[in-house]
């Protein structure tokens, strides 16, 4: 590995963890308790951080996809994979966070609502990803495949959106902080934004590299069997 | 123009006449779909007068499953013999391909709705004569089919062969599922056109959506 890179990945490791430790201390120390949930409000704090990752994580999938279709160069594949697989598990963990955060404040767990709806929807569809790869015959072909689903699964996410929220507008759900988000609440949040997209940025840049070099070594490998 | 016609008829008759002379394809979709019917009824306790969202729910589950059945057999024919790299050999463009698969796909889902749908109002003593349901029926049988003809291409290839289908092709087509479960009751209950012109609207954009993504993906996924 290159000094430069080195360098880099370490850089951003120290920036994460500097903005990680920050967000935890605002959001358990700095930002005063909600008025009417108490406490539990303090998952919303990472609650829409890690939805939000979740989003961007598709997305890049998504771009991803669409560039190694085109260029047909596995780094690009490499990253929209590394991409999903990150993915999945902010997904999963928003919906894991959501339902402790609801039970409290709602009395149930789950309701059928647009956002809930669609994190369950994208969630499925991503899991599809992963499992087309690894049930393909070769990885050329998981890899293509994988694209495809990138590709036709995230344009499914807004028609979700809006067929869920439709279906749904007769029943709102919405949850409303009294007296509005104040500014500690608000810089809160851009913190915790700014500190889990980091820790996205971080793990997507290692687990890349590390597919990178796997299908290096694979055709290194192959190369000495041919022989 | 007429040459792209021509040869998506092509692939599409020949896989009809495959179907009429065994027969063997619609009949068992079929049978299923109505065995699903009556597995509803004893599950749901089905009576006659039931409410509207029910039983709309229950008409678009047979319909989806069924379909998830079918997809499944509508690139694995094309398995045997080597008969898939004998259709690219054909001079066309890969997606002429994909839109002769996806007639194919249209009719045969066609098909099983003109049966499961009179069985399934005759069970719920519903009127028989439904013009919008028919519109409907059509209009989500076009989602279905593109989603289906494309993901059951990817899903051949994969170890898990019939399983991959319906993990890929369900939560795809979610939107339509909402939006014709939900235009289906009105329809049901016999009320005025109001909402259900929004959810049509939906059904339609999902259907143009997806023919235009999945005529320019197909290549990509039957290339060797």
């Amino acid at each position: 590995m290159s000094n430069k890179r080195a360098l880099r990945d370490n850089a951003l490791l120290g920036l994460g963890l500097v903005l990680m430790v920050a967000a935890l201390y605002m959001v358990f120390v700095y930002v005063p308790t909600e008025k009417n949930m108490g406490i539990v409000q303090r998952i919303f704090y990472f609650h829409v951080p890690i939805a939000w990752v979740s989003l961007l994580s598709f997305f890049i999938t998504f771009i991803f996809s669409i560039l190694y279709l085109w260029k047909r160069e596995m780094k690009w594949d490499s990253v929209a994979c590394a991409s999903a697989e990150i993915g999945v598990v902010f997904t999963t963990l928003v919906l894991i966070t959501g339902p402790i955060w609801a039970k409290p404040v709602w009395g149930i767990w789950w309701t059928w609502d647009a956002r809930l709806s669609t994190s369950l929807v994208l969630w499925l569809i991503y899991v599809a990803y992963l499992l087309i790869r690894s049930f393909a015959t070769e990885p050329a072909r998981g890899a293509r495949y994988g694209a495809v689903i990138g590709i036709v699964g995230f344009i499914d996410v807004p028609l979700v959106f809006l067929a869920v929220n439709l279906w749904r507008t007769q029943h709102p759900t919405t949850i409303v902080f009294e007296g509005g988000v104040t500014v500690p609440m608000l810089l809160t949040l851009i913190v915790c934004i700014v500190a889990f997209t980091t820790l996205y940025i971080i793990l997507l840049v290692q687990s890349a590299n590390l597919k990178i070099m796997d299908a290096d070594i694979k055709h290194l490998k192959g190369m000495i069997q041919a022989e | 123009m007429n040459e792209i016609f021509t040869r998506i008829f092509a692939i599409f008759w020949k896989d009809m006449l495959i179907e009429i002379r065994s027969k063997e394809f619609v009949f068992s979709v079929l049978v299923f779909a109505i065995l699903e019917l009556v597995i509803f009824s004893f599950a749901f306790s089905i009576r006659a007068n039931m409410a509207d969202m029910a039983a709309s729910g229950i008409l678009w589950v047979a319909l989806t499953f069924g379909g998830v059945i079918g997809f499944n057999r509508i690139f694995a024919v094309e398995k045997e013999n080597a008969r898939l790299e004998g259709l690219m050999l054909c001079p066309v463009d890969r997606s002429i391909i994909y839109w002769g698969k996806l007639a194919g796909s249209f009719i045969f889902m066609l098909a099983v709705a003109v049966v499961v749908t009179p069985i399934f109002l005759i069970l719920f003593n519903l009127p028989l004569l439904l013009p919008r349901l028919a519109l409907i029926i059509v209009l989500a049988i076009i989602g279905f089919a593109a989603v289906g003809t494309l993901f059951s291409a990817v899903a051949i290839n994969t170890r898990a062969r019939d399983i991959m289908l319906p993990i890929l092709f369900l939560p795809i087509i979610v939107p339509v599922i909402v939006a014709a479960v939900k235009a289906t009751a009105p329809v049901l209950a016999g009320k005025a056109w109001g909402d259900i012109l929004t959810w049509l609207q939906i059904i339609i954009a999902f259907d143009i959506i997806y023919l235009v993504v999945a005529t320019l993906v197909f290549e990509f996924v039957i290339e060797e």
